[in-house]
């Protein structure tokens, strides 16, 4: 049927003009192109709303497809990859794990508090309405530094936010990584990642089918909240963005846990085809994409849409961004058992539209129509953009830069380190995180990785989040290699396989070419890494325009990443338990200082070139510390990282941050790479690294293992006994720290810091 | 095997773990729902944690007067097991079934981490399986767990000795022991009879050796054992 009845203004709609266009953030190549696709027709108010939304670079990746394309997505291992709510990687016995990242920086830059607790439900609803049970979180968080007021008052809302939220659903948070840099000031970052586990054959994708299937809205009210909050994702933070607080939508996690129960019931109940969430651009972007996978059109009546207040407008209600609401799609002898189910959960469920057949996005309202638009180019149609890139001269310049000064002694330095917020214990916040409901949790955050065992199977989980975005800052190739690789390092050391990643690309405005170079060239070393590891992109997402005033964010391309423990009970800790175990070193030692944590926060210089990964490294190293856990050789095994090899010893020292125990230890260096200076020794951030504790009976078989592969590994010295110092010589130098002392340092740096006043105003 | 149910309310979390320890305690576990309106049987009962209702009013306020809270009142007087860990505890308290209220945290934030406490009585209906002044360390997760009851009664409880759990300072252990301001450093209760106990630990989540430790497990084999001399005993 190919009846095209043409849609009428909604009464008191404002005409379309080129002003109107233009706030709407569509281009003139963008708005020929609608124009054309409408048969040569001027858009009604509401048509353009939905174009709008659905070009933004949040929802079309515009600027960015032919860059995504480039990731490696494929692997026995994938039950589905990107393009859908999350990804699904297979595990033993016929299970799964869902797991998805996403943003909600804009949000969270002007309303802190509800932005991060939203972010958090959007991400659980993508995890479940895979038809898999939410059972893990994890988020990785950017802010300025903490001497800021503003920095203060964004940090302490957006952690409240994020617990908030997940502690009322019941999801425990089993990972997560806090950072602070100058350049997240006036553009904070919150990336929240879900896990989910199902049932392989549960699953369930959001493809509308079925001429004649009808839609349904489960869950909370639509009010005017989040209208245009894909658009909003998609400029550059202004002063002016603060008027938009009004905009920023607010989470319930009560009706999210109910919404959670209803949704699983109606999936595993088999009463429905498909079902989406209504995140970024709310109906609009759930319908149009479930019908474009699908090849069907749809035909919604704005009219029946359960809204919070009256005199809501087919405009507003398309583009709302109201919270805990699902479409789902359904045949129609269904519909009765859809709602008791609802019901039975207090929840609304309410026909507002079916699927047709000429492949059209149809809205009506109060029987007019308001809107038609082919759904198929809707959605694929927008135009695709190349962006130039080039990498500019502040990046090059940066990348040569030298610390200048006078380095202040060893002990010094590591004791600045461990004070220093991006390297302190987070315990100030994953205690506002509930680490253990669902009683499954084997390792919550503080160590390299969060673990969960899976229902009562002997298998667990691994997962962590992970970027160090000056690395990417300063060579966006390599540290996108070195993203990976880290939290590859971080998975096997809980001795699990890393399986898949996914990922959430925050970067500045794309239109600009040295952004772009930083986002093509940090995606290149991502998509290597991941081919190298076997750990394919199953999904993730794009926040870009992460741009304030005060210029770009640093390039922070996180990676979430999952891993397999084949056995739960080979897990250990990350840090030493028993006096006189013998600490050893995995990897070779380059002594690289270039972009480390030492130079950036000791000698207050972000230069250098990082690290070049050696992916063949890191895999080796992997497969060592996978080998050593299955055989229980490790007691404890802790990644290098930010603050090289000091940093990690002293943090297996001081323990986990609830440890009961702090160790000493005594290290001597000897004449391991004899050619690298103390300070590339002690803080030199090489990748392919880690610090273990065995039996000192097991070190020969550890020795064994480790050249099997390839890999060094260098005796260091010995536990020492609970709260004794950490010493470590080399040739006539002597470094000596109580432990005590450091254990202090870490756990007060950032409660020490959010003692002071916060402000939500500027200072 | 003794029949013991968990009651979920809108906003539960808890009951998958509750249900599991029953089950690895030795009895059999049954989820009930807030519109029941009688226990099916069940020989003991729990109130699981989360955040019914959403605790946007007062924690526990309205799950007081869901339906399932008449036969649960009933079941209590009767003297049989019932137990309220978390918002459970908080909604036995707003039943008036234990003495007290749960107020929001002295620092005014959700705190989730390990605590010590002290097992003050091992005669009610769930921690006979420990010894008296036992130390164990379980989790604890919530944004109103500061116990506060009025001096008077508060000094009565005392001399009839119903405190049943203390937060307490383990030497070199570190931590500050009391986590939210309880008053004087009250973990969980009991009332005069000791069949109902509440209090704001999860020892649930610590009751499979596989994750690290069991040590919660004695509660719930304490309680599973009540019940099964119950049955005996009839």
């Amino acid at each position: 049927m190919t009846v095209m009845v043409e849609p009428q203004p909604f009464p008191g709609e404002r005409p379309v003009t080129d002003d109107v266009v233009r706030e709407h953030k569509l281009n003139t190549r963008e708005y020929d192109a609608i124009r054309t696709m409408l048969g040569d027709r001027t858009p009604t108010l509401t048509e353009l709303g939905i174009f709008s939304a659905l070009w933004s670079e949040h929802c079309s990746y515009k600027h960015t497809k032919p860059v995504l394309r480039t990731f490696p997505t494929e692997g026995p291992q994938v039950l589905q990859g990107p393009g859908e709510n999350a990804g699904v990687l297979r595990l033993p016995d016929g299970w799964a794990v869902a797991f998805k990242i996403e943003s909600h920086n804009h949000p969270s830059a002007v309303e802190p508090y509800q932005g991060a607790a939203t972010g958090v439900g959007g991400i659980l609803r993508d995890v479940f309405t895979m038809g898999a049970r939410p059972v893990a979180l994890l988020n990785s968080l950017r802010f300025g530094p903490l001497d800021d007021a503003r920095n203060r008052y964004l940090f302490a809302g957006v952690v409240k936010g994020v617990g908030d939220y997940g502690n009322c659903v019941g999801v425990p948070t089993l990972g997560g990584e806090v950072r602070f840099a100058p350049g997240y000031s006036g553009n904070p970052l919150v990336n929240a990642m879900a896990v989910g586990l199902m049932r392989a054959d549960e699953l369930i994708t959001a493809r509308a089918h079925g001429v004649g299937n009808l839609l349904l809205a489960v869950g909370a009210r639509t009010g005017r909240d989040g209208i245009h909050g894909a658009s909003f994702a998609s400029e550059d933070l202004t002063s002016e963005s603060e008027a938009r607080r009004p905009q920023v939508q607010v989470g319930d996690p009560f009706t999210e846990k109910l919404l959670l129960e209803a949704s699983l019931e109606l999936i595993h109940g088999d009463y429905i085809v498909a079902i989406q969430d209504m995140g970024a651009a709310g109906l609009t972007s759930s319908s149009a994409e479930m019908a474009a996978r699908g090849g069907v059109g749809v035909e919604l009546d704005t009219s029946a849409v359960p809204t919070r207040e009256p005199g809501m407008t087919p405009y507003e209600i398309m583009l709302s961004e109201s919270q805990e609401r699902m479409l789902v799609v359904a045949e129609p002898h269904r519909v009765d058992e859809i709602r008791a189910v609802c019901q039975r959960w207090d929840l609304d469920a309410t026909v507002v539209g079916r699927v047709t057949d000429d492949g059209l996005f149809r809205v009506v309202h109060d029987g007019r129509l308001v809107a038609a638009i082919p759904g198929q180019e809707l959605v694929e149609g927008c135009p695709i953009y190349t962006p130039e890139a080039r990498e500019g001269d502040a990046a090059v310049a940066r990348r040569a830069r030298q610390p200048e000064g006078t380095a202040p002694d060893p002990v010094t330095a590591l004791e600045r380190l461990l004070d220093a917020p991006t390297i302190a214990s987070k315990r100030w916040v994953f205690e506002q995180f509930d680490g253990t409901v669902r009683g499954r949790s084997v390792a919550t955050p503080g160590g390299d990785a969060g673990l969960l065992r899976v229902d009562d199977t002997p298998f667990a989980l691994a997962m962590t989040v992970d970027c160090n975005a000056r690395h990417v800052l300063l060579d966006p190739y390599e540290g996108g290699k070195g993203v990976v690789a880290e939290a590859a390092r971080n998975i096997a050391c809980t001795g699990a396989r890393p399986l898949g990643i996914t990922d959430c690309l925050n970067f500045g405005n794309p239109e600009r070419p040295e952004i772009f170079f930083r986002f093509r060239e940090a995606c290149r070393g991502i998509a290597d890494a991941c081919r190298a590891f076997d750990t394919p992109v199953t999904g993730g997402n794009v926040s870009l325009y992460n741009q304030s005033p005060l210029g770009a964010i640093d390039p922070t391309p996180t990676v979430g990443m999952i891993g397999l423990l084949e056995d739960v009970t080979t897990a250990v800790p990350s840090h030493f338990r028993a006096e006189g175990d013998a600490i050893l070193l995995l990897g070779r030692t380059h002594g690289h200082l270039g972009g480390s944590a030492y130079w950036a926060e000791v000698l207050d210089c972000v230069g250098g070139p990082p690290p070049p990964i050696d992916l063949a490294a890191e895999r080796a190293l992997q497969e060592v510390l996978i080998a050593a856990a299955a055989g229980r050789l490790l007691v404890s095994p802790h990644d290098l990282s930010d603050g090289g090899l000091a940093v990690a010893l002293a943090e297996s020292c001081i323990g986990g941050p609830w440890a009961t125990t702090a160790f000493g230890a005594e290290i001597d260096l000897g004449r391991h790479a004899e050619s690298v200076s103390d300070e590339g020794w002690l803080f030199g951030e090489d990748g392919a690294r880690a610090l273990v504790s065995c039996a000192p009976e097991r070190v020969a078989d550890l020795q064994r293992l480790a050249g099997t592969h390839g890999v060094e590994c260098h005796f260091l010295g010995l536990v020492g006994p609970a709260s004794a110092d950490l010493e470590v010589r080399r040739d006539g130098s002597h470094w000596r720290w109580p432990v005590a002392r450091l254990r202090a340092q870490h756990l007060d740096a950032i409660p020490r810091r959010m003692a002071a006043p916060v402000s939500a105003g500027e200072d | 095997m003794p029949r013991i149910a968990v009651i979920r309310f809108p906003g539960s979390n808890c009951e998958t773990e509750t249900l599991r320890a029953i089950a690895r305690a030795g009895g059999e576990p049954a989820l009930l729902d807030y519109r029941d309106t009688d226990l099916q049987g069940a020989q003991g009962v729990i109130l699981p944690g989360g955040f019914s209702y959403g605790d946007y009013l007062r924690s526990g306020a309205i799950a007081r007067f869901a339906p399932v809270m008449g036969p649960l009142r009933a079941l209590a007087e009767s003297g049989a097991p019932v137990l309220g860990i978390c918002n459970g505890f908080q909604i036995l308290c707003e039943a008036h079934l234990l003495p007290g209220a749960l107020l929001h945290n002295t620092q005014q934030r959700f705190t989730a981490r390990p605590v010590d406490i002290r097992i003050e009585r091992t005669d009610t209906a769930c921690t006979g399986h420990y010894t008296r002044g036992q130390v164990i360390r379980v989790p604890l997760a919530h944004g109103e767990g500061r116990f506060v009851a009025d001096e008077a009664p508060l000094d009565a409880l005392e001399t009839a000795n119903p405190v049943a759990l203390r937060y307490v300072t383990v030497r070199g252990r570190g931590l500050p022991a009391n986590p939210n301001g309880a008053t004087r450093d009250i973990a969980g209760i009991c009332n005069p009879e000791g069949n109902v106990v509440g209090f704001m630990p999860h020892p649930e989540r610590l009751a499979d050796p596989v994750l690290g430790d069991d040590v919660g497990l004695g509660f719930f084999t304490a309680l599973v054992e009540r019940c099964r001399g119950a049955e005996v005993g009839a």
